[in-house]
């Protein structure tokens, strides 16, 4: 084995889903002792790319060699035989077993289950790379950076000398993505050859050697990280220069529209969801609303729409008009009826915001089927309607008929979120408004958000990407485990401050 | 070296919905029936007849004369009737397999009003009061039988499929009690409607075919052009949606069963007053669970299933032929027609997908 040569290379890798090249003619090559982050926007083809290193997918061209010698890679097994590991963006972990017990889990070569040498290996493994895991503690009891943690001694455990992690840091805190940086940096002083796949550039320039950018299922090119600088990065990317600054101008006649005072809710399995929170919302304002994933952001919106139940605590709008609106314990038709101007671009777009199967129009009508005496659908207002969003949002679309299932992430949520602006709402609830869109409609709903708080409207915006909340809100929220542990003023407050607030409520530490 | 990296021998591969052109695609559900008659052969030769001659008296026998023709389209109506009343359930994709039972629940009200008001109408007429009041008797009792399951799925969440097949069973047995028990005329058997409580025939055959080509038109608006049909799909959709947009869900559920077992109970009374003109407990026959396969062949099509069903009419009236003239037994009828159906249905995964074969020699590509 030469020392120079590559620990895996791709050469013209192709992969096709029917019409859709999704990696076209790819060559890449993996150093040990380097970490290479694979950069692309939502849809670039980096996910398919790598699920042939880890044999989920087979590539219909190309080759796949492995320190100099092609090899095939037929599933996972083979993946692993090579010693490739993959950290995929779901955990795919037995949440009653414990840490050992999901990382010993489907190893054949032993003929008899030794869990204290796995424990004792387990230990081993974390202590050489520093990682902070008890191979006892049961799954359940985890937090999702321990399972992280988990998933990658798993892979770590079958001699994996290539590690590939898909979005590691999505659901991690600053403070938790500092610690899983400092594990890979360890990793690599110990001579593997890792991937990080990611669209995060703060991290590409903190975390890797070398970045390799992939644009629209092409290769556009491999830089070495400290020879680039993120607007760089961004413009290959994308394919041309793009400004990655987001206005924020200030509404001066801000006025309270949504009171929100001890809700307290409870799931199906009577598990409290949300803890006595209480805030305001106030036209003419962002209010952004941080924690980490599952704190309680779906049920505190779909409360507020009325879809979810309240056992506790009340929701009060107050229209321009005057007056005061209680919202507990209405249906979301008695809301609208109430003449309550609320829009809700939920997080599940296809599954609970819009109808896949139907067309643009047909979604359109989501929101006005009611409307006439006569038992018959009226389809010219939302075809009108449809027209209107398709041009001034500039869907790609065959057709107003065409079903929106079939459009591409940002199309469907750029339809989604027509629908909602057009009834000029007096409040405006995202959740994750931009998952999975490229940085151009990434950049128009912001501004569609700025525009909507600049004509009054209080604008609720859950989202994920701490750095894009302090540049857009004007407030940010911080839930944890369901409860308020803060107000910070986005203008003025930090990254770390935040991400502190989203582990501790009142300063403790919560499990 | 390149012997080393092999590919699985088969794989699958997605279509695009454009990939293949409208020809190709008939092309694939006509080779499906193509290949389904050449593996009918084999069971035809395993009892010793000519497959040629058999399909020939198939043909013959389903088209072969008016008569036949009647009777073919005898068989279509109930067919075409039934897939239309599940077609509002499947789009909301609520599993109802109870049509059978609502089918019979309807002719089970039927008969009932048939015999408490014949001695009523008396005369050798078909009268429309009569009739009427029987298909509404026919109507109110299908559409319980199908909202009994509704509630509890909108209340309790309960498993639709589970729910509606049991349903049938009880119906099925009610009726076996009237049937040898407190209806009986004669050996287990109840009597012949009065000529009041029959439909009359148009060009042939009972006017039932006119009522369900009405509902092919009825079930059409209703399902593309109402608010309720509006309802029904975004449910099907996803239901997640449809409370997102302010639908009271439960409540659509429940409207659409009694609907559709209203239209099942049609089908009822139309079998009864039209074909059979007494009750038996097996009046349905099958045709509740046929008329799925007539719905998901058509796609839920209120006027393709108009096709389908008058093709499973020749299939079964065929298939009787052959049965009387070559006395072949029913078994083999029943393969031949249930090759014909597994092959249809099947053809529809390869328009979706395509095989591809290990590549030889960096030769060789897709194959269908």
């Amino acid at each position: 084995m030469e020392k120079n040569c590559y620990a895996i290379e791709l050469r013209g890798i192709t992969k096709r889903f029917g019409p859709v090249v999704a990696n076209d003619g790819i060559d890449l090559g993996l150093r040990r002792g380097e970490i290479l982050a694979l950069l692309g926007e939502n849809g670039s083809g980096k996910t398919t790319l790598m699920n042939m290193l880890a044999g989920i997918y087979l590539p219909d061209e190309g080759q796949i060699l492995a320190d100099g010698r092609p090899i095939s890679i037929r599933s996972p097994r083979d993946s692993f035989a090579h010693g490739i590991g993959m950290i995929h963006q779901h955990y795919k972990l037995v949440d009653v077993f414990t840490a050992a017990e999901n990382v010993v889990l489907g190893l054949e070569d032993e003929k008899k289950l030794d869990l204290k040498k796995a424990n004792a290996k387990v230990r081993e493994i974390c202590g050489r790379y520093g990682f902070e895991i008890d191979p006892e503690k049961k799954v359940y009891d985890m937090s999702v950076s321990e399972k992280q943690t988990v998933e990658i001694v798993k892979v770590l455990y079958r001699g994996a000398e290539i590690l590939i992690l898909d979005e590691p840091t999505a659901v991690l805190t600053p403070q938790e993505t500092e610690r899983l940086f400092a594990v890979l940096r360890n990793m690599r002083e110990d001579g593997k050859a890792i991937v990080i796949i990611t669209h995060k550039l703060n991290e590409v320039m903190a975390i890797s050697d070398q970045v390799a950018v992939l644009r629209k299922g092409r290769y556009i090119g491999t830089v070495n990280t400290a020879e680039t600088d993120p607007q760089a990065l961004t413009d290959m990317m994308v394919g041309r220069s793009v400004s990655l600054n987001i206005d924020r101008p200030l509404y001066e006649k801000q006025v309270e529209r949504l009171c929100v005072r001890d809700l307290t809710v409870y799931d199906h399995e009577h598990v409290k969801k949300l803890d006595a929170v209480s805030f305001t919302a106030k036209g003419g304002e962002i209010l952004g609303v941080a924690g980490i994933a599952g704190s309680g952001q779906r049920e505190l919106l779909e409360a507020i729409a009325g879809l979810y139940p309240v056992a506790e605590g009340s929701i009060s709008y107050l229209p321009p008009e005057g007056g005061k609106r209680e919202l507990v314990g209405q249906t979301p038709m008695q809301i609208r009826k109430q003449g309550v101007s609320l829009a809700f671009i939920p997080e599940d777009r296809l599954g609970m915001g819009l109808v896949g199967s139907m067309g643009m129009t047909g979604n359109m009508m989501l929101r006005s089927w009611r409307k006439g005496r006569l038992p018959f659908v009226r389809r010219r207002e939302p075809q009108a309607l449809a027209q209107k969003v398709f041009t001034d949002l500039e869907v790609v679309t065959p057709g107003l008929e065409f079903p929106v299932r079939k459009l591409s992430g940002g199309n469907v949520q750029k339809v989604l979120v027509g629908r909602e602006i057009a009834t000029s709402p007096n409040v405006l609830m995202t959740a994750y408004a931009v998952r999975g869109l490229d940085i151009n409609t990434s950049y128009t709903i912001y501004n569609l958000m700025t525009e909507q708080k600049m004509q009054g409207t209080a604008v609720i915006f859950v989202g994920e990407d701490l750095d894009v909340l302090l540049e857009l809100c004007d407030r940010i929220l911080v839930l944890c485990g369901g409860r308020v542990s803060g107000v910070v003023d986005a203008r003025t407050a930090t990254k770390e401050e935040i991400g502190l607030l989203m582990t501790r409520v009142g300063g403790k530490e919560e499990a | 070296m390149d012997d080393q990296i092999k590919s699985p021998l088969l794989r699958l591969d997605k279509r695009s919905k454009d990939s293949l052109g409208p020809v190709s695609v008939w092309g694939i559900r006509l080779g499906s029936i193509v290949f389904a008659l050449l593996l009918g052969c084999i069971a035809i030769l395993l009892t010793g007849n000519s497959p040629i001659k058999a399909y020939g008296t198939m043909i013959n026998g389903a088209l072969g004369s008016a008569v036949y023709r009647q009777q073919t389209v005898k068989k279509a109506i109930p067919l075409l009737g039934c897939a239309l009343a599940i077609a509002p359930c499947f789009k909301m994709r609520f599993w109802n397999i109870g049509a059978e039972g609502q089918i019979t629940a309807g002719a089970l009200a039927a008969t009932f009003v048939a015999r408490l008001l014949s001695s009523s109408f008396p005369g050798d007429k078909p009268s429309l009061p009569l009739l009427l009041l029987m298909a509404l008797a026919a109507l109110l009792l299908g559409g319980l039988w199908g909202l009994i399951p509704g509630f509890f799925k909108a209340k309790w969440n309960t498993n639709e499929t589970l729910f509606t097949l049991m349903m049938n069973y009880i119906i099925i047995g009610v009726v076996a009690w009237l049937q040898a028990g407190p209806w009986e005329a004669r050996q287990g058997r109840i009597a012949q409607f009065a000529p009041a409580a029959q439909l009359p025939k148009v060009a042939g055959v009972h006017c039932g075919w006119i009522i369900v080509l009405a509902l092919v038109i009825l079930v059409h608006v209703y399902m593309k052009h109402t608010k309720h049909g509006y309802e029904i799909a975004v449910i099907g959709d996803s239901m997640r949606t449809a409370q997102y947009a302010g639908m009271n869900v439960g409540r659509i559920m429940m409207r659409t069963m009694f609907l559709s077992g209203a239209i099942s109970g049609l089908v009822g009374f139309i079998i009864c007053a039209g074909a059979n003109h007494t009750l038996a407990k097996e009046i349905a026959g099958g045709v509740g669970f046929t008329s799925i396969t007539v719905a998901w062949l058509s796609q839920l099509n209120a006027f393709a299933m108009i096709a389908i069903s008058l093709l499973l009419g020749v299939l079964s009236k065929g298939a009787d032929t052959l049965q009387t003239v070559m006395n072949v037994p029913v078994a083999i009828s029943d393969i031949i027609t249930g090759l014909l159906l597994f092959c249809m249905l099947g053809s529809e995964f390869f328009i979706n997908y395509r095989i591809i074969l290990r590549k030889k020699n960096g030769k060789g590509g897709a194959a269908q």
